[in-house]
């Protein structure tokens, strides 16, 4: 049994407007039997928090492409994108691309 | 990704340096790099574009294009740190439109003379209101919100080389980056516009005639620009205009992102295509003139900006909508038109 972890998740560069427009949120993900990886985290995301439109967000079962994610301050392209283990106090931004510039 | 199994914590080092752990891959050469390794790459292939493509002499004053997004937050800052590196001697203007769309643009501008005093540029804003008489809420109010983006996307343009003008400035650069000549390449190439598929690529553009207007980040990648601005804490606003996306953009935006998912380099790929392109001689191209009333650039007896006013100003808003070539003589003779013709004319019931 792996205990809960508590998260800092970050949205932003139009991603929030998908999150009633708040940018940080500090989450509490409860124990459960196999460790929290970033694959769970969306789902967990997708269930909890997304307020609208869930497919700007999640396509298929990662995250739409044009969004970048970052754990702990790095692309998390290096850190194994959707098996990343998730630790407790980890840092995790999600910034969109797809709004004007 | 990682033959090592489920993701492991270690870093990965810097490739370049070999010291730091690297806090990105970078889309176009696939080189994980670290913060100050990719922030020098970053910057040195700006520079790269400027100095191969020539864009600017010294002495030279040069208004950016800025909106207060990512990209021209970006381009703003890069352009300050290169001028002072490289010794480019150049006079860099913050260059803003004001749109008149409350809730949006007056938000951004916020941003905008905020990055003024970072940067310490000076700021000229013009607006549509003292250009053309109207906010872009006023011409929604007339004309819905179904043609809205054309008068904006004729308006800015024109906007931004009548604001440069007043500085006497000249060379404008915009933010676009490699993405979104990507996504022009392809929009042009569905739509079948030649013309403007062999100038999209250009990285200047308009040197007969209008101020020249060059594309600095052109070969720079959208997520790039991104972590940079989110590394270096730059501060810019993202929140999508209140009057709706372009639809036809958005989803060229998506396929080219999710290509991009699949094989990173596409979005050069697309831009390398459009340089490559050439179009048989026998293809007629619109040849470009000089509006009979403002004396912008035109391939018609009048420009787009004054067919639209026109329209908007006679309560006619569809008169810039669509090919009416036809009438541009009784426009410039001041001619009433016709009840036949206005009936077209006409905004849409709603």
């Amino acid at each position: 049994m792996a205990a809960p972890i508590s998260l800092h998740l970050e949205f932003g560069g139009g991603a929030e407007l998908l999150f009633d427009g708040v940018k940080n949120h500090h989450v509490t993900l409860p124990s459960q039997s196999e460790p929290w990886n970033m694959k769970q985290l969306l789902l967990w995301i997708k269930g909890n928090l997304l307020k609208e439109r869930p497919e700007l967000f999640i396509q298929g079962d990662t995250v739409r492409p044009g969004i970048l994610v970052l754990i702990n301050d790095a692309d998390w392209e290096l850190m194994g994108e959707m098996d990343y283990r998730l630790q407790h106090q980890d840092n995790v931004v999600f910034i969109s691309t797809l709004h004007g510039g | 990704c990682s033959a090592a199994g489920p993701a492991s914590t270690m870093p990965v080092p810097c490739s370049h340096c070999q010291k730091s752990s690297a806090v990105l891959r970078r889309p176009k050469t696939g080189h994980s790099l670290c913060r100050p390794c990719f922030f020098w790459a970053f910057e040195e292939e700006v520079h790269q574009t400027i100095a191969s493509a020539r864009l600017f002499r010294p002495g030279e004053t040069v208004g950016i294009g800025a909106s207060g997004g990512k990209d021209s937050t970006v381009l703003a800052h890069v352009l300050k740190v290169l001028n002072e590196r490289h010794g480019y001697g150049l006079n860099l203007i913050l260059l803003s439109v004001d749109e008149g769309i409350t809730g949006y643009r007056d938000d951004s501008l916020e941003t905008v003379k905020r990055n003024q005093q970072q940067y310490d540029l000076p700021l000229k804003i013009v607006s549509y209101e003292e250009l053309y008489g109207w906010t872009m809420d006023a011409i929604v109010k007339q004309v819905g919100l179904k043609n809205n983006c054309t008068f904006c996307g004729v308006f800015r343009r024109q906007a931004l080389d009548r604001g440069a003008m007043m500085l006497g400035v000249d060379k404008i650069c915009t933010g676009h980056n490699a993405d979104d000549v990507a996504e022009t390449v392809l929009m042009n190439f569905l739509r079948g516009d030649i013309a403007r598929l062999r100038r999209c690529t250009a990285i200047t553009t308009g040197s007969e005639g209008a101020i020249p207007r060059c594309k600095p980040l052109k070969y720079a990648y959208e997520k790039e620009i991104v972590l940079y601005a989110y590394f270096k804490k730059l501060d810019y606003f993202s929140t999508e205009c209140v009057y709706s996306p372009n639809a036809y953009r958005g989803h060229a935006r998506a396929f080219l992102k999710d290509l991009e998912s699949v094989r990173p380099s596409a979005i050069v790929d697309v831009i390398h295509s459009g340089e490559n392109l050439s179009v048989k001689e026998d293809v007629r191209m619109p040849v470009q003139g000089t509006c009979a009333r403002c004396g912008y650039i035109s391939s018609q007896r009048l420009c787009k900006a004054c067919v639209l006013l026109e329209g908007l100003n006679r309560g006619l808003p569809k008169l810039g909508i669509g090919k009416h070539h036809r009438l541009h003589e009784k426009l410039l003779a001041r001619q009433p038109l016709t009840e036949q013709e206005e009936r077209k004319l006409r905004a849409e019931e709603f």
